[in-house]
């Protein structure tokens, strides 16, 4: 492998790691403030749809991407509601988000262009134009998106009171501050990231949307999210991590290695979700989510 | 607001998941008018398809008969206080076991081979359901996030072992030879002519009398037998299981290796009974209609079969309907079953206190 090979691989790395990594700070925001979210893939895949049709309607992948968020978000807010307002498991509303995420681009898409549930093709301004080193605006925002996070998160106010909301919403109320508020604010952020990680694929990665396109990379990046421990700078390493595996495993198809022969596809596609089941099995580290995950918060208690 | 809910008992197992379920099916018919169809014209055409006719009636106890194993998969989990989302790799798993049985002990008659093929389908179903189930129990790992990486691990493995290992060497699709004919679980239109009796052909096969077989050792197990106890009690107090002497990561096991034994079930019906051959991605996403299966009917086996026939129609008629009408593609049923987990499942308090408002308003008037 020489020089050039690597710098090939790093950028199809990089291409491959930043849906996960946007989706990955949207479960990092959620969950940091108690709200956990399966629902990562599912509001990624409104988002592209969303983000496809109207770049292709508008002719612009901005609009695009503002509808992928307007999307990602209205589907957080469901989850937001059911999670928040309704103490509903959480677990069970993110089920159904995936769900409801998978029947409705396929349905639609197929009512709207009769494509077997595929937008047109995009082209031109329709699609996000590579910026700095062959990359697109959406890569850097994603990018951008960590020193913020964990800025925000661990030297704000706000950020403090988002974090103690996902350990302590007790405290947090007795203080005078709104937990509802907070969690609401945590799931509409989660929303627009995963909003940004949709319209990535559709706009940006490939030139339009097809049925169930983040195939399982919603769930990638809740491995990567438990990787990371919950912490910004980790995710991104996390999420780099496994775009390179995704990346060597496409490169690896049908080449022998010397020692070991043809290594299968499948065997480098296993290991973010192995690696991820021997770490929460404390293996290798633990691995602990914030206290209060996953838990409805009801005052009286 | 938060305070509990007294509705009686009735109220809470029947109208209020009947309540959401309408709620859930106005939104359906919300997308369809969306999507610019009629919507009483499309449940005409979907009950059509699915209960007009001999053939139809066949296909959505087929369906049904899937349902029920998942449901009931979720729902001893859900008994024991876990939720096992990883119906999909337990199921995919199964089918493995199933093709490993049928595939290298063809030369046993079927009286033996069939049961061989579903035993081999619960162990390796079951298996593959301890491990999180082991994990939760003694390392204390999320059951839903190892269950969820064990439904990639499986579709990964599956493919891997179609593709490269077990691929029939002629074949060019990733599937395994067909399994001998003695071990396909006779359809039901072949089990009634053999008595004389014609009924419409179709791919409803005899695994529905196992799945109602299971269904009542569900029951059995859950409301008596000691075990079941044990298993509602963790489910509901882990603490007091701890002072009533009973392991919780023990019974956390034991209600994982049953709901993944009873995932294998949806295998036994789909390979053993129908497709004769291991094949990709025939879970189809069943194993998450198990969930909308359990919730709906309360994780109790009777309310099961009564939500796995309701999602037996919708994919039945689902099918026709897509047929008649090309804009509703069987996606709609994805989307009923996701409106459904999310009404009867997350936003149950929502619906509860509605019933409530409406069913109490006498009495505070009363008052």
């Amino acid at each position: 492998m020489n020089p050039g090979d690597l710098v090939t691989l790093f950028d199809s790395s990089l291409r491959l790691s930043i849906p996960l990594l946007a989706a990955c700070l949207a479960g990092l925001w959620s969950e940091k403030s108690g709200v956990v979210d399966i629902g990562l893939e599912g509001k990624m895949l409104v988002a592209a749809f969303a983000a496809a049709a109207a770049a292709y309607a508008f002719n612009s992948a901005w609009i695009g991407l503002l509808a992928g968020i307007a999307a990602s978000v209205i589907f957080a807010l469901i989850h937001g509601f059911a999670a928040i307002s309704q103490r509903g498991n959480q677990i069970v509303s993110g089920v159904a988000i995936n769900m409801l995420a998978a029947g409705l681009t396929a349905i639609v898409g197929n009512a709207w262009y009769g494509q077997g549930g595929r937008t047109p093709p995009l082209e031109g301004d329709q699609r996000f134009a590579d910026v700095l080193f062959g990359h697109s605006v959406l890569v850097y925002l994603a990018l951008l998106a960590v020193p913020v996070t964990w800025f925000v998160l661990g030297r704000t106010r706000f950020g403090l009171r988002l974090r103690a909301v996902g350990e302590n919403p007790a405290a947090v109320d007795t203080a005078g501050i709104s937990v509802a508020g907070l969690r609401y604010t945590a799931v509409v952020i989660a929303g627009a990231l995963c909003g940004i990680a949709g319209a990535y694929l559709s706009v940006g990665q490939s030139a339009g949307f097809l049925p169930n396109m983040t195939a399982g990379k919603g769930f990638i990046a809740l491995a990567a999210l438990i990787f990371a421990k919950w912490r910004a700078w980790p995710a991104l390493g996390a999420c780099f991590l496994f775009g390179l595996l995704e990346a060597i495993s496409i490169r690896l198809q049908g080449i022998a290695l010397p020692g070991l022969g043809e290594v299968p596809v499948q065997a480098i596609q296993a290991l973010p979700y192995l690696m991820t089941v021997i770490l929460l099995a404390g293996v290798i580290g633990t691995a602990i989510p914030p206290r209060a995950s996953g838990v409805p918060y009801v005052k009286e208690r | 607001m938060s305070a509990p809910i007294d509705l009686p008992k009735w109220a809470d197992t029947i109208l209020v998941p009947a309540v959401s379920v309408v709620a859930a099916f106005l939104v359906a018919g919300l997308v369809v008018l969306g999507i610019g169809e009629n919507p009483l014209t499309a449940t005409r055409l979907l009950l059509q398809g699915s209960l007009g006719t001999g053939e139809g009636l066949g296909f959505t106890l087929f369906y049904m008969t899937d349902f029920i194993f998942v449901g009931l998969a979720v729902a001893v989990a859900y008994h024991a206080g876990l939720f096992n989302i990883g119906g999909e790799g337990q199921a995919t798993l199964a089918g493995l076991g199933i093709a490993l049985v049928l595939n290298n002990l063809t030369f046993l008659p079927g009286f033996l081979l069939i049961p061989l093929g579903i035993l081999g389908a619960a162990a390796f179903g079951a298996a593959w359901a301890a491990v999180p189930g082991y994990l939760q129990a003694k390392r204390g790992s999320h059951i839903v996030i190892t269950t969820i990486m064990f439904n990639w691990l499986a579709s990964v493995l599956i493919v891997y072992l179609l593709v490269n290992v077990l691929r029939a060497p002629q074949n060019m699709n990733p599937e395994t030879p067909a399994f001998p004919p003695q071990s396909h679980i006779p359809f039901m239109h072949e089990a009634f002519a053999a008595f004389g009796i014609e009924i419409p052909s179709s791919q409803l096969n005899l695994t529905l009398l196992l799945a109602l077989a299971a269904a009542y050792g569900v029951w059995l197990l859950i409301y008596r037998s000691r075990l079941g106890y044990a298993i509602r009690v963790v489910g509901s107090n882990p603490t007091a299981a701890v002072y009533a002497g009973i392991s919780p990561a023990r019974i956390i096991v034991i209600a994982m290796v049953l709901s993944g034994a009873l995932a294998g079930g949806l295998a036994v019906n789909e390979l053993m009974g129908y497709q004769h051959r291991l094949l990709l991605e025939f879970t189809s996403g069943y194993g998450f209609v198990g969930i909308a299966v359990a919730l709906m009917g309360r994780a109790h086996p009777v309310g099961i079969i009564l939500a796995s026939l309701l999602f037996g129609i919708l994919y039945q008629g689902g099918a026709e309907l897509a047929f008649e009408q090309p804009a509703i593609t069987r996606d709609m049923v994805v989307v009923i079953g996701g409106i459904i987990i999310l009404f009867a499942g997350a936003l149950d308090g929502l619906f509860r206190r509605l019933v409530a408002r409406v069913m109490l308003r006498p009495t505070l008037a009363k008052a």
